[in-house]
């Protein structure tokens, strides 16, 4: 897979005048967001703010009220399963089959993804995020944060351009977190677009090229984190947070 | 193969392992539909005439309602983990999604009624090892198939999807399981290829125009 190899000029991710609402309420008003290819853009928002809805129309899984979506230069609406092929997701939840081993799994997504040498290739992103070691346990006999790291694996299998992560922290514990880290690290990871989304203030800090605050159902903040003052951002996260509430 | 038949096959198998691992369709819907055909075969002691008024009913409820098991727990399975988001986020476009499950929903079914036809065969000494029933029985069960599975959709989303399934399935397949019923009863009856016609062309019909609109409006039901 090639996927990050493209070296086009094309935003990663465009995202233009994006609404969402869940009967009457509002939870997305006309967001707008551009990446380019390589960032690192963490976005921060209290409970509510909408950010996994966000995640869920970048994704293609929640379909939005107005506004367009393109990755890679290819709108998600008209070009939904071209543009699904360019994106890796990490939700809540694992999206793994239960019944189904670790191994299983990754060979399903793979296979519904065209992953080429598909075996060498599980092989390789488990080993990176050490989740090898139980892939031929049954999903529900492994806690949450095996699961995790399966789901991670199934995430970056395909080598996506585009990876979306809703709280990747959430069950995984420091050293499978220090995995994490050093897996988007590596050299032919700094290539992909990472889009995070998170509580953890210090972690997105860390990892970010660019921040911002979901706020009202917008970008209510955005910078880049050169030369951002922690404890100036941190107030106006929190100020952000109380207006909104 | 090509790009849209290998993921629907792939799909197909995935549920196809998962049943072998979790046995619970094919177990579910083979132990209603058995018990039903068994309950009714002592409720009733029809002549050899009434029987093949009666016979086609009771096997159709049978199998109806056990579909309808199966269409619950197929798609149930799909819930733990939100797997139905996985098999959303895969590059491929919805309907490929519904043919495969379609696909092993069908399967399932084929399985089921595999096993029970000898045993009704037996229980009820009709002859429904022939040609044309189980021409009917795979064609009523395709249409079946193709609207369970959207609606299995529609319903795995609701809080009360148990019961929310069979009260938006049941009207809209009730000229599917109509037709079946009588074209079984024909065909046991002993009627020509010709005779029972109108009813297989209701069965192409509402398989083809169910299959078609289905795997369209699929999409839009999944997403949020």
């Amino acid at each position: 897979m090639t996927n990050t190899s493209s070296t086009t000029p094309t935003a990663a991710l465009q995202v233009r005048a994006l609404q969402k609402a869940y009967g009457l309420k509002p939870v997305l008003r006309s967001l707008d967001l551009e990446l380019s290819p390589g960032q690192r853009y963490v976005l921060f928002g209290g409970n509510g703010s909408g950010k996994t809805t966000f995640i869920k129309c970048l994704a293609g899984l929640s379909r939005p009220d107005e506004g367009s979506i393109a990755i890679a230069g290819m709108d998600t609406r008209r070009q939904g399963a071209e543009s699904r092929r360019m994106v890796g997701v990490v939700t809540h939840q694992p999206l793994l089959y239960e019944a189904l081993t670790g191994l299983e799994n990754l060979r399903f997504y793979g296979r519904m993804f065209g992953v080429p040498n598909l075996e060498e290739r599980i092989k390789t992103v488990t080993a990176q995020l050490d989740a090898a070691r139980f892939l031929s346990a049954r999903v529900h006999t492994l806690s949450h944060g095996m699961k995790k790291r399966i789901s991670l694996s199934r995430a970056l299998l395909h080598d996506p351009a585009l990876l979306l992560l809703d709280e990747p922290e959430t069950g995984l514990d420091e050293e499978a977190l220090g995995l994490l880290d050093r897996v988007l690290e590596t050299t032919a990871d700094r290539r992909r677009t990472v889009l995070m989304v998170t509580h953890s203030l210090e972690r997105g800090m860390a990892f970010a090229d660019q921040v911002g605050v979901l706020s009202g159902g917008r970008i209510a903040y955005q910078s880049t984190t050169r030369g951002l003052d922690a404890a100036a951002f941190r107030r106006t996260y929190h100020g952000l947070l109380g207006a909104a509430q | 193969m090509n790009d849209f038949l290998r993921p629907i096959l792939i799909i197909a198998w995935k549920d196809v392992l998962l049943e072998l691992r979790t046995k619970e369709v094919v177990t579910s819907v083979f132990m209603f539909a058995l018990l039903a055909i068994i309950t009714f075969s002592f409720a009733f002691e029809p002549s050899p005439q009434t029987l093949v008024l009666v016979a086609p009913g009771i096997l159709w409820v049978a199998f109806t309602f056990a579909g309808v098991l199966g269409f619950n727990r197929s798609f149930a399975l799909e819930k733990e983990n939100d797997s139905l988001d996985g098999l959303l986020l895969c590059p491929v476009s919805r309907d490929v999604i519904y043919f495969g499950k379609l696909l092993g929903i069908f399967f399932f079914m084929l399985v089921m009624e595999a096993m029970l036809l000898p045993l009704f065969a037996v229980l009820y000494n009709l002859p429904v090892l022939d040609i044309k029933l189980l021409l009917v029985a795979a064609l009523a069960t395709l249409g079946f198939s193709g609207v369970g599975t959207l609606f299995s959709a529609i319903a795995v989303n609701t809080r009360s999807r148990e019961i929310m399934l069979p009260v938006l399935l049941l009207p809209v397949a009730s000229p599917l399981v109509i037709a079946a019923v009588e074209s079984t009863r024909a065909t046991l009856d002993g009627a020509t290829w010709g005779e029972i016609g109108r009813w297989w062309g209701l069965l192409i019909a509402y398989d083809m125009v169910f299959l078609i609109v289905s795997s369209f409006v699929f999409g839009s039901i999944l997403e949020e």
